[in-house]
């Protein structure tokens, strides 16, 4: 079975994000590292590829950099990855990360695509449901468990009330929750083979699409602060107030 | 113009140590520093404050991710770097000295002695399950009676037909009733010679040695060697003198002195964010001179420890490290360490005795540090004899 993972690097989260004067642009460091949300899809592609005799195929998209994060998700044990830079696509929207995406994995050829639910750098949250329409494939999204075997993938997908469980003929595309699956832990014989792993670096060109992003950022704002929460002392009715305060906000 | 940057430094790589580590080293660090903050690091204070070490679970863990051997090349070990490695040391002992110890043990002192002296068939029976943890090794050269001087052993085997018989006991060895096979120094006719003995050898047995207030989450035992039969391919052929192990002490002290510096981080970050947090006379008692002159006290030697750790590491890999470097790293990095273990205590305050905080925890456990693996005393002569070229260890 053919596993794509799609995986994205991002800025270090400990790190203080900067933003480009004028475009309000994410400022990419060179040294980025694996979205800590792209684990927990690697390692359910991982799962299914050990399971159905399969390999592992990353595609990820944005300034490679040193490449840190991609030969992170290597070292747990990917078999390649596909990188695809290009100038043209800074500041590329939703749909066309989608499309820059849908286009590689096409040309690798799949059986099943895992990508997150969201990146935790842009959080648009939309573009494994973009790639899996370009591509004509279900898309079997908030996936909180993922079984794949011949033919067919059947996931739970989270709602509020519980889960519904959702089955699709391969190929298809699914969108795991964080939480999934508890990530390995790189080994270390992953990472030393991780630098002979290949990795093939695409272009605008060599995917052959065009890039017409429509999007700007209009403006940013500080989040507002959080307000600083209330303290009770307890000096023996504290109990009280807490049920007081609870049931106001009708929790109980 | 050189450009200075006014940007605040990071307080535990203040001087960008970091900055001269490959990625594949920083990423061997990543893997092992997150493995001790989830599984190491929330139940280091039970384990040390029963005395216990949940030892199979651990050694499978550390198979798994590599950590065992990993400096060795082929049957089943990683082939890391000798930094990389170092590096490992230093985020494991950051948990617990005793952590790193059951490395430290399995890799250099009883892997490596196979690895390096060993039979190809001794490597192929041993090397391979010992690296994924299904195998412990523990290495046995001290005794009650002959500490810094090994060469005084009594453990003696002597020949009976193609066998030996082994008598003797070996004390203070990490691992000992726990492991698989033992690595036995013991006094010959040609000379000393290690010996591999699965501890289900008739006459082998191992005793727990109970009351530490040190290294409290390791195994420390006593081995007792009672006339244990062992066939002749079951010594190592490869040495017949006191270098084999103290070879292998040189791996395991290598690692210590990326190690205590691991320790002193830890002492250093905790008590950093103790004095920012803990308020007396209406402010943060880090806003106190004599706090911040131990602060940066810390700072500097875990700084300095480090690049220390880095040279040598550097030196490792290219195939240039003396054993009198090894013995300085040692040397100073423990007794550095052991230091800003006390100074952390001290900011602390009553809080730095309980195990809630890591720091006297550290503190016990680098007393042993300071003496096992050669003492500072021991590296004290070493550096003068190589500086003098005048014993004086007699």
């Amino acid at each position: 079975m053919k596993v794509v993972v799609c995986i994205k690097q991002i800025p270090d989260p400990a790190t203080p994000y900067t933003l480009e004067e004028g475009t309000n642009w994410l400022v990419r460091p060179d040294e980025q590292i694996l979205d800590d949300g792209d684990r927990y899809g690697v390692e359910v592609g991982l799962q299914i590829a050990e399971a159905n005799e399969g390999t592992v195929t990353l595609v990820s998209m944005g300034p490679s950099g040193n490449g840190q994060g991609v030969r992170q998700a290597l070292a747990m044990g990917a078999d390649k990855a596909i990188l695809i830079e290009d100038d043209a696509l800074r500041g590329s929207d939703a749909l066309t990360t989608a499309r820059a995406l849908a286009a590689a994995i096409k040309e690798e050829g799949f059986d099943l695509i895992i990508a997150g639910t969201e990146s935790t750098d842009g959080y648009s949250g939309v573009v494994p449901q973009m790639m899996a329409e370009l591509l004509g494939v279900p898309a079997l999204t908030y996936a909180t468990k993922v079984e794949a075997g011949e033919g067919s993938v059947t996931i739970h997908r989270q709602t509020n009330a519980g889960y519904d469980v959702v089955n699709a003929a391969l190929p298809a595309l699914v969108a795991v929750t964080a939480g999934v699956v508890e990530p390995r832990y790189p080994t270390f014989k992953g990472i030393m083979d991780a630098k002979k792993k290949p990795v093939d670096n695409l272009s605008v060109a060599d995917l052959g699409i065009e890039v017409t992003s429509d999007q700007t950022v209009a403006s940013i704002a500080e989040a507002t602060a959080r307000t600083a929460g209330q303290k009770i002392e307890d000096e023996g009715e504290a109990h009280l107030a807490i049920v007081a305060l609870l049931e106001e906000r009708k929790v109980i | 113009m050189t450009q200075i940057s006014f940007d605040r430094p990071d307080p535990i790589d203040f001087l960008d140590i970091d900055s001269l580590l490959s990625e594949e080293e920083k990423l061997v660090r990543a893997t092992v520093r997150d493995y001790v903050e989830k599984e190491i690091v929330p139940h280091i204070g039970d384990w040390w404050e029963e005395g216990i070490l949940p030892q199979e679970q651990l050694a499978k863990e550390f198979g798994d991710i590599g950590l065992l051997g990993m400096h060795l090349e082929g049957y089943g070990c990683a082939g890391t770097s000798a930094m990389a490695y170092g590096l490992a040391c230093l985020e494991l002992e950051a948990g617990d000295s005793g952590i790193r110890s059951f490395v430290s043990v399995q890799g250099s002192l009883a892997m490596f002695p196979i690895w390096k002296f060993g039979s190809e068939e001794q490597k192929q029976i041993w090397l391979p399950r010992m690296a994924t943890g299904e195998v412990i090794g523990c290495f046995g050269l001290t005794e009650a009676d002959s500490g810094s001087d090994p060469s005084s052993m009594r453990t003696n085997a002597k020949r009976d037909g193609t066998d030996w018989i082994i008598n003797g006991t070996k004390m203070w060895i990490t691992n000992g009733s726990i492991a698989d096979v033992a690595v036995i120094w013991a006094q010959t006719d040609g000379g000393i010679r290690g010996f591999l003995i699965p501890t289900d050898t008739p006459g082998f047995s191992a005793i727990d040695i109970k009351k530490k207030a040190s290294l409290r989450a390791s195994v420390t035992s006593e081995l007792i060697l009672d006339n244990v039969r062992v066939p002749d391919d079951f010594v190592l052929p490869g040495v017949s003198s006191m270098k084999g192990p103290l070879s292998c002490l040189n791996e395991a002290r290598f690692g210590i002195t990326f190690g205590a510096i691991g320790a002193a981080r830890a002492c250093y970050e905790s008590a950093l964010d103790y004095s920012i947090e803990r308020h007396q006379f209406g402010k943060p008692i880090a806003s106190f001179q004599l706090t911040q002159r131990k602060l940066v006290d810390m700072m500097v030697a875990v700084q300095r420890g480090t690049l220390i750790a880095v040279h040598l590491g550097r030196r490792k890999d290219d195939g240039t490290l003396t054993s009198e470097q090894v013995s300085f790293g040692k040397f100073d990095n423990v007794r550095n360490a052991l230091e800003v273990a006390r100074t952390a205590r001290s900011i602390l305050g009553a809080n730095g005795i309980t195990l809630e905080y890591p720091v006297i925890r550290h503190m016990a456990n680098l007393e042993t540090v300071y003496t096992y693996e050669g003492t500072n005393e021991i590296h004290t002569l070493v550096m003068g004899q190589a500086i003098t070229g005048l014993n004086a260890f007699t």
